[in-house]
């Protein structure tokens, strides 16, 4: 268990900041990972007097706050209606509902969670993260580089006319997932696909090679089936080898496409 | 450091640990239906409400629950009871140790959807996990339960 010298709630992102520059101290989200965790934490920084805990919509965008939980993330009628319930397909499998009451946004995506089916799901919109010191960068940039001990203070995304699907298998109900899979369909860019719990970190494949093309059939999923099978690196663990994990890869990947392909009904399961 | 705590109902101001846990924090004021089950937040055993919301006391800090307000089974006992019967009628437990858990996010979910279909209630219920039963008990009370308060709201 990890042990904590002193608690803060602070009155500023500015003291948050500070007092996380000592590598004894930690942020606190949900706490739900760290909870887990052994060690020792001089300072344990509560974020939860900031009022961060809000999402804010307007014509554009969505703001979502660090301390925003899973469970009302999974809740937002904006939301919801913006990914046509992917948001909820992504995070209704995790755990349980007194869970994700808890757990927070900021604690999943500032965590970078190999299995993370949180991280999956951004990465397949138009998401920008703020830190603190840092600015605002985007999340495939977030996701792949080290920003040592900044402060998440909230996460942006960007409102864009296109349509989302959400899948991942479970050996078993509010297990880790063997693989997570988003994808989206957005004007401007070609088709893309993201994968986690591969069982490495989130990652993205793009249609560039255009096999999908504008009217997407069920050949032209097949073969971007194949092709993201090729492309996107697996590996086995516990829960899944990497043979299996390739596979779901290649069917996730095909079922993703028909189901954003025009006139298809959405696959979010949740729907049901 | 001091935490004020409104515990069913009634304020409690103590010195506490920060490392403390709200499930020790509930128990050590007598609340004994909030239990220890797996302590990794799997298995729903510990929940009680957190300004009316259900979490896993196992995995909250205590100095979290500083000016909110935190019921537990004790605090709810006349609603847990009405539905209590019915998990009895049906049978639905053996050995009865996830029956705390249980009853309280089974409440959170008749407060937060009065009509859910099944597979809202299998959904809703999924983070209480029960060693001994196959959860067909639990599924078969809580729609004779739901049934029953919806006939007794006609009359
Ligand atoms: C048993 C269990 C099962 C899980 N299953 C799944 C699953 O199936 N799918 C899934 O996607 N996730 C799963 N998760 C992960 C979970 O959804 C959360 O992502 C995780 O608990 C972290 O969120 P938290 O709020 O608890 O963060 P914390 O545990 O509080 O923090 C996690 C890390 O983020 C840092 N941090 C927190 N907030 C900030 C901030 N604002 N700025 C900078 N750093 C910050 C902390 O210092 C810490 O290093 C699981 C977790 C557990 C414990
Ligand atoms: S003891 Fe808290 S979830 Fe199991
Ligand atoms: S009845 Fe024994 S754990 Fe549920």
């Amino acid at each position: 268990m990890l042990t904590i010298k002193e608690y803060k709630k602070v009155e500023s992102l500015e003291e948050a900041w500070e007092l996380n520059q000592k590598r004894s101290s930690r942020l606190i989200g949900g706490m739900m990972w760290q909870k887990m965790s052994k060690g020792n934490c001089a300072v344990a920084i509560d974020l939860s007097g900031l009022g961060l805990d809000q999402i804010r919509e307007d014509a554009d965008q969505f703001e979502i706050g660090c301390m925003v939980t899973l469970r009302a993330l999974e809740q937002h009628q904006g939301l919801l209606s913006y990914t046509d319930g992917a948001v909820k397909e992504a995070l209704r499998h995790i755990v349980g509902v007194q869970f994700r009451n808890t757990a927070t946004v900021g604690g999943s995506i500032y965590g970078k969670y190999g299995f993370s089916d949180v991280l999956t799901l951004f990465l397949a919109m138009d998401t920008y993260v703020e830190l603190y010191r840092a600015g605002t960068v985007p999340l495939p940039e977030f996701a792949a580089k080290d920003y040592g001990r900044d402060v998440l203070v909230r996460i942006c995304v960007k409102k864009h006319p296109g349509r989302f699907v959400y899948q991942s298998v479970r050996n078993t109900q509010t297990d880790f997932p063997v693989l997570t899979c988003a994808a989206a369909r957005l004007p401007g860019q070609p088709f893309l696909a993201v994968f986690g719990a591969r069982p490495g970190r989130a990652v993205r494949l793009f249609d560039d090679n255009g096999i999908l093309g504008e009217q997407i059939t069920e050949e032209a999923a097949r073969e971007f089936g194949k092709y993201a099978a090729g492309r996107i690196k697996t590996g086995g663990n516990m829960r899944g080898s990497k043979e299996y994990r390739t596979h779901l890869v290649r069917v996730l990947s095909e079922r993703a496409a028909l189901s954003l392909a025009d006139g298809r009904e959405n696959r979010n399961d949740c729907h049901s | 450091m001091t935490v004020t705590v409104e515990l069913n109902s009634r304020k409690v101001t103590r010195n506490i640990e920060p490392d403390m846990l709200l499930i020790d924090f509930v128990r050590a004021e007598g609340c004994y239906s909030v239990k220890r089950g797996c302590e990794t937040s799997n298995c729903g055993l510990c929940t009680v409400f957190l300004d009316g919301l259900p979490v896993l006391s196992c995995s909250v800090l205590a100095a979290r629950a500083d000016n909110r307000k935190v019921t537990t089974l004790e605090g709810l006992l006349e609603e847990a009871k009405e539905f209590g019967a019915f998990l009895a009628d049906e049978g639905a437990e053996q050995c009865g140790f996830c029956n705390p858990g249980f009853l309280m996010n089974a409440i959170a979910l008749f407060r937060e959807k009065p009509e859910p279909t099944e597979q809202e209630i299998r959904e809703y219920l999924a983070g209480n996990l029960c060693r001994c039963s196959g959860y067909e008990g639990q599924l078969r009370a809580i729609l004779k339960f739901l049934e029953w308060k919806k006939e007794r709201g006609h009359k």
